[in-house]
């Protein structure tokens, strides 16, 4: 019997904020469910887009990018500067015809521990209800990743 | 035609510049670059309605850089080129003269950044009727259909890299697709591969294209590649209120920011 669809999520997080946040949830015994592949990283400004091709391109169904809240980004500036590469990202994004639905940005501080539950759940269930990302992972057939 | 060849042989038996960098006949109408040296030679200059390649390209080309100062016939997409080149630090103000022929072959001359930045602010230039046209279109389709058009179009793509070395924003000593630690985008031209390699060349671009087409005319197999960084330029024009080719000093809109950009996506 075939196993039902479960969505692999990867969610790249910067380490002063949602990857704290994260760690509240889990100190706070807060449940969320289990698709998710963190990956921590410095700062929001370190996450590059082509981290995400590489997501999508390994067989992620969905993706989560979070950092800090404006202003409050632990080296001053790099969540601004990576909202602005988003800003441009996520619209080209949408001109090449890749679905946007399956990468959420947010943001989470880390005293935010059941917002990051909530978004969590929220996107599991989003992409589980999409289903496995067939049009992309049908490339990766086509090459080596 | 002639007003360009006098002030090219004028320039050269001068002595202001070593070097007129500009376009000659080619086999079928076809009009190629051309690098000027001398005053006799300056007869090979030619300036007709098919000259519409970006020279700009030129100009970082340690090769080109050897022969001395430049002059460069220019129209509209290379002084556009040679405003961002200036804005990137790539070129000093006055390095270049730019030698602006009009539709009815005046020539102007433009020896310096400002000159050039006074000049376009008449008549700036941008995405021709055409490309602006396919543009609006594909935004009207659906996302699906835009991701079918797009695969088709890049399905076909052989990775020959002839965008990128046309590009005259592309002057990288090493470029990402080089990169092999970690192999960013893959070697082969394969679906994956080619839409990768095209995102990132479209996101390197955002904020510096100068939308001269000039990649989408250097592609052997007609894939209208100039569409992405021109989408990814006005996108940035759109968000952040400036345009790549327009100021002599500008900052890179993605090295940039303001607390107070507006987006509507991020939770």
């Amino acid at each position: 019997m075939a196993k039902p669809f479960e969505p692999k999520i990867t969610a790249f997080v910067c380490n002063w904020c949602t990857y704290a946040g994260a760690d509240l949830t889990g100190t706070s015994r807060i449940k969320y469910q289990p698709n998710i592949r963190i990956i921590r990283l410095p700062c929001t400004g370190r996450i590059d887009f082509m981290l995400l091709q590489k997501a999508f391109a390994r067989g992620a169904d969905g993706i989560i990018v979070s950092g800090c809240h404006p202003n409050d980004c632990h080296y001053s500036s790099g969540n601004y500067h990576a909202r602005r590469r988003w800003m441009v990202f996520n619209d080209l994004m949408e001109f090449m015809g890749v679905d946007g639905r399956r990468v959420t940005f947010s943001w989470v501080s880390a005293a935010e521990g059941t917002k990051w539950a909530a978004l969590v759940n929220e996107v599991t269930d989003a992409v589980r209800q999409l289903g496995p990302y067939t049009e992309y992972q049908r490339l990766i057939g086509a090459g080596v990743a | 035609m002639e007003a360009l060849r006098t002030k090219a042989k004028e320039l050269l038996a001068q002595g202001e510049v070593q070097v007129v960098i500009g376009y000659e006949a080619g086999t079928a109408g076809v009009r190629r670059p051309c690098f000027v040296r001398t005053a006799e030679s300056a007869i090979r200059l030619v300036w007709d309605t098919n000259c519409i390649g970006n020279l700009a390209g030129y100009l970082t080309r340690p090769e080109i850089k050897r022969f001395g100062k430049p002059a460069i016939v220019a129209n509209n997409a290379v002084l556009r080129s040679l405003l961002q080149l200036v804005a990137e630090r790539q070129l000093q103000q006055d390095a270049v003269l730019a030698l602006a022929v009009a539709q009815d072959g005046v020539v102007t001359e433009l020896p310096t950044a400002q000159a050039v930045e006074d000049y376009l602010a008449i008549s700036p230039g941008g995405l021709s009727a055409a490309d602006r046209e396919k543009m609006e279109h594909l935004a009207q389709l659906s996302r699906e259909e835009r991701w079918t058009f797009w695969q088709r179009e890049l399905e076909r793509c052989i990775k020959c890299y002839a965008c990128r070395s046309s590009c005259p924003m592309c002057y990288c000593g090493h470029c990402t697709m080089d990169c092999n630690r970690p192999q960013w985008v893959s070697v082969p031209s394969h679906a994956l591969g080619n839409l990768e390699y095209h995102t990132v060349r479209a996101m390197h671009l955002a904020g510096r294209c100068v939308q001269c087409g000039e990649c989408g005319r250097a592609c052997p197999v007609g894939i209208p590649i100039h569409l992405l960084t021109c989408y990814a330029e006005e996108s940035v024009h759109r968000q952040f209120g400036q345009q790549a080719g327009t100021r002599a000093k500008l900052d890179y809109a993605l090295g940039a920011f303001r607390p107070d950009d507006k987006e509507s996506f991020i939770r």
